[in-house]
């Protein structure tokens, strides 16, 4: 079983459910936990992590063999990105336009490009609290793209049936949380009562009908807001697996790294239930 | 000497464009003859790499000085490594042909 | 000769981790920016595009929308597949499989699909083809406080730092044409693309971040992003309060780092409800605590933009 958990607006609580569902469920499934916020990872706060594995995530980028490159341009007119230029009798390689696709290696009449690792992140593997595999990628400050790592991360493991995943998403709702959400059996959405996450839920809900994922909500710091919420979620049908009101003191927790778990130990039960609710959904949909 | 100017509008009387990758045109200009053709600039309609795709088509023009309001570290690595000289102007409110004027009388800042 | 236009200057707020609080700050800028004692003339920018919410508090007069297309992405013409598998065999994406409604050809799925081409060309037979994508539409709109740049990318697209780039630029333009002092950027979360657009050539970094461990291990992340491109930033605390040792923290950090800390802004439950207002904290409810914090902020801010700060 496959899950994401994404929000459209950040700061919703998305690494605070997503956690606490993994430590809820790890003494009745073998759970791996990603962590596919890759620009700005929080997961490792909460599941404490020790890392037994670390490689760079790579993109292959085009390196031009000047012995054997003619300077005919033809790696110019192929790359879709521009991320290569011929200037006189040299061709220029901006490794940082370049979504390593290979196109131009396979084009190249002289055979004269190979392809060369360019690290732009790190993945990572280790155990966690309750024995949790834990997952993650970073994506190295100033390199653009996140979604390469994204895509590697969740190739570290194949999807199997022994296992319970869960796919901590980034915030926001383009091609990151796609590349997360890929292949998933459900989507758990995180919002909050307000007119921003209420917005941004929209561009989530987006997502899920053009991917075909069935999706459930988390409503977080319920109270804060109107019920605005309440009218979209009846439009759209989705059920609502959960309500955590807020509370001032489980903030000060949570930010302090302590799990919705540890503070308050009745929500493992209730996410147990959350989780039993959403393999009934799963499993009734079309697959 | 074969210049190309970033421009608003197709001809010498338009208003320059502040931004080089995405500038509508690209005017060519003989900074002689004043004789010149207007280009659309190739990286306006791309969605990334802009000013790689513009820096390729001055390039391939075989233009000996590029001048513009800015330009980014793409084009610029690119007209490094062309040796295409880089000049800027510093305000909007300027024709081609008065930048043109400007190069002439050497009022344009270097890029570097 | 004539005289020399002063380009407008240009704010970036960010804050690497979500939910710190920058939109609701950029809004209650934006209308202090108009209505303040030193009125400052400004152009306001959202630009997180794929989450936008500065119009919900700002009750824009929406402008045109403007189509925004992004990159192409290939179509297999199911009249020419041969069903040979090049493309396939080429396809780094995971993006090609059998066609599920046609027998014996292939079908390029869109949501996979990075646009490399690199099926087009492996293709013998010419059946794939490169179509254009429009994926948002950008506004220039008006609000009480001045002109409003925004964008909304669709669900799920790629590009969001190109739309990021567009409407600066449209702001940037707008900005020499009316010859305005500043330009406001309500940045996104994260570090990556769409975040590298936002701030690339601003003149001053503003980092809203909250006092847990989350939000000083992200406010590290994006602090190296803002250093890496060189542009001078200071740090706010907002809803200091929630939790007193992280805020400790990260006061700790910033001496540590060499970087000032500009404003601490306590929760304030106001803040959800002038949200529901639609309008800024400093307008639903100026005596709030958490609205004499930013205004007193807002001050400092503008004291920053004239003095250039020489930070690490």
């Amino acid at each position: 079983m496959q899950i994401a958990v994404a929000s459209g607006k950040g700061g919703t609580g998305k690494t605070t459910i997503a956690t606490s569902l993994a430590l809820s469920l790890a003494k009745l499934a073998k759970v791996r936990y990603f962590d596919c916020d890759v620009e700005a990872p929080n997961g490792h706060i909460f599941l404490k992590p020790v890392f037994d594995q670390i490689s760079p995530a790579v993109i292959l980028i085009p390196q031009i063999q000047p012995e054997k490159c003619t300077a005919c341009g033809h790696c110019v007119e192929v790359c879709q990105f521009h991320a290569l230029a011929k200037v006189g009798k040299t061709i220029l390689v901006f490794p940082q336009l370049c979504h390593g696709c290979g196109s131009c290696t396979w084009n190249c009449p002289e055979n004269a490009i190979i392809e060369v690792p360019n690290p732009i992140g790190t993945l990572e593997r280790g155990m966690a609290r309750e024995n949790i595999a834990f997952l993650r990628g970073q994506l190295t400050i100033s390199e653009p793209m996140a979604t390469p790592i994204i895509r590697q991360l969740k190739k570290m493991e194949q999807p199997s049936e022994e296992f319970v995943d869960i796919f901590d998403a980034p915030p926001g709702a383009s091609c990151s949380v796609v590349e997360t959400l890929q292949g998933v059996d459900f989507a758990l959405l995180v919002t909050e009562p307000t007119p921003f996450g209420l917005h941004d839920l929209k561009q989530m809900i987006g997502i899920v009908r053009d991917m075909n994922i069935p999706a459930g909500l988390v409503i977080n710091r319920d109270g804060i807001g109107d019920d605005s919420l309440e009218e979209l979620i009846q439009e759209e049908k989705l059920p609502i697996l959960l309500r955590v009101p807020f509370n001032r003191l489980l903030a000060e927790k949570l930010a302090a790294g302590q799990s919705l778990v540890d503070v308050m130990p009745e929500y493992r039960e209730v996410l147990v239930k959350l989780y039993q609710e959403i393999r009934e959904i799963v499993g009734g949909s079309d697959k | 000497m074969n210049l190309i100017i970033s421009a608003q509008n197709p001809t010498i009387e338009s208003p320059v464009d502040t931004r080089f990758g995405r500038s509508q045109w690209l005017i060519l200009v003989d900074a002689d003859t004043k004789q010149w053709k207007a280009f659309q600039n190739p990286g306006v309609s791309q969605s990334g790499g802009a000013g790689v795709a513009a820096a390729q088509f001055v390039v391939d023009q075989n233009a000996e000085v590029v001048i513009s309001g800015d330009f980014g570290p793409n084009a610029a690595r690119a007209f490094q490594s062309a040796k295409i000289e880089m000049r800027l102007f510093l305000k909007q409110a300027l024709t081609v042909e008065e930048a043109v004027d400007l190069y002439n009388s050497n009022k344009l800042l270097k890029f570097s | 000769m004539k005289t020399q236009v002063p380009k407008a200057k240009q704010l970036i707020i960010l804050s690497g981790k979500g939910g710190t609080g920058k939109t609701s700050i950029s809004a209650a800028f934006a209308h202090l920016s108009a209505t303040d004692q030193r009125p400052v003339q400004t152009v306001i920018v959202d630009a997180d595009v794929d989450a936008a919410n500065l119009g919900l508090v700002l009750k824009p007069e929406l402008g045109p929308a403007n189509d925004f297309w992004g990159s192409s992405l290939a179509v297999i013409n199911p009249d020419l597949c041969i069903n040979c598998l090049a493309c396939s065999a080429v396809c780094r994406y995971d993006a090609i499989f059998p066609d599920p409604q046609i027998a014996d050809v292939q079908w390029i799925d869109p949501i996979a699909c990075d646009g490399c081409a690199a099926c087009v060309y492996a293709c013998p037979v010419n059946a794939i083809s490169m179509v254009k994508q429009q994926e948002g539409n950008w506004f220039h709109s008006k609000t009480a406080f001045g002109p409003l740049f925004h964008a909304e990318l669709f669900p799920g697209k790629e590009n969001s730092g190109k739309l990021v780039t567009l409407i600066r630029q449209q702001a940037r333009l707008f900005a020499e044409d009316t010859r305005a002092n500043l330009i406001i950027i309500d940045g996104p979360p994260g570090i990556g693309c769409p975040v590298i657009s936002a701030c690339a050539g601003t003149d001053f970094g503003l980092i809203i971040t909250e006092p847990s461990l989350a939000g000083l291990h992200d406010l590290k992340r994006v602090l190296g992003t803002l250093r890496h491109f060189h542009i001078p930033s200071v740090v706010c605390i907002n809803k200091a309060d929630i939790y007193p040792e992280g805020a400790r923290a990260i006061r700790e950090f910033a001496k540590a780092e060499n970087i000032e800390l500009l404003g601490e802004i306590p929760y304030d439950e106001n803040l959800p409800k002038s949200m529901i207002n639609g309008d800024p904290i400093t307008v639903s409810f100026p005596d709030s605590p958490a609205a004499l914090a930013v205004r007193e902020l807002w001050q400092k801010v503008l004291r920053s933009l004239d003095v250039q700060e020489d930070l690490a």
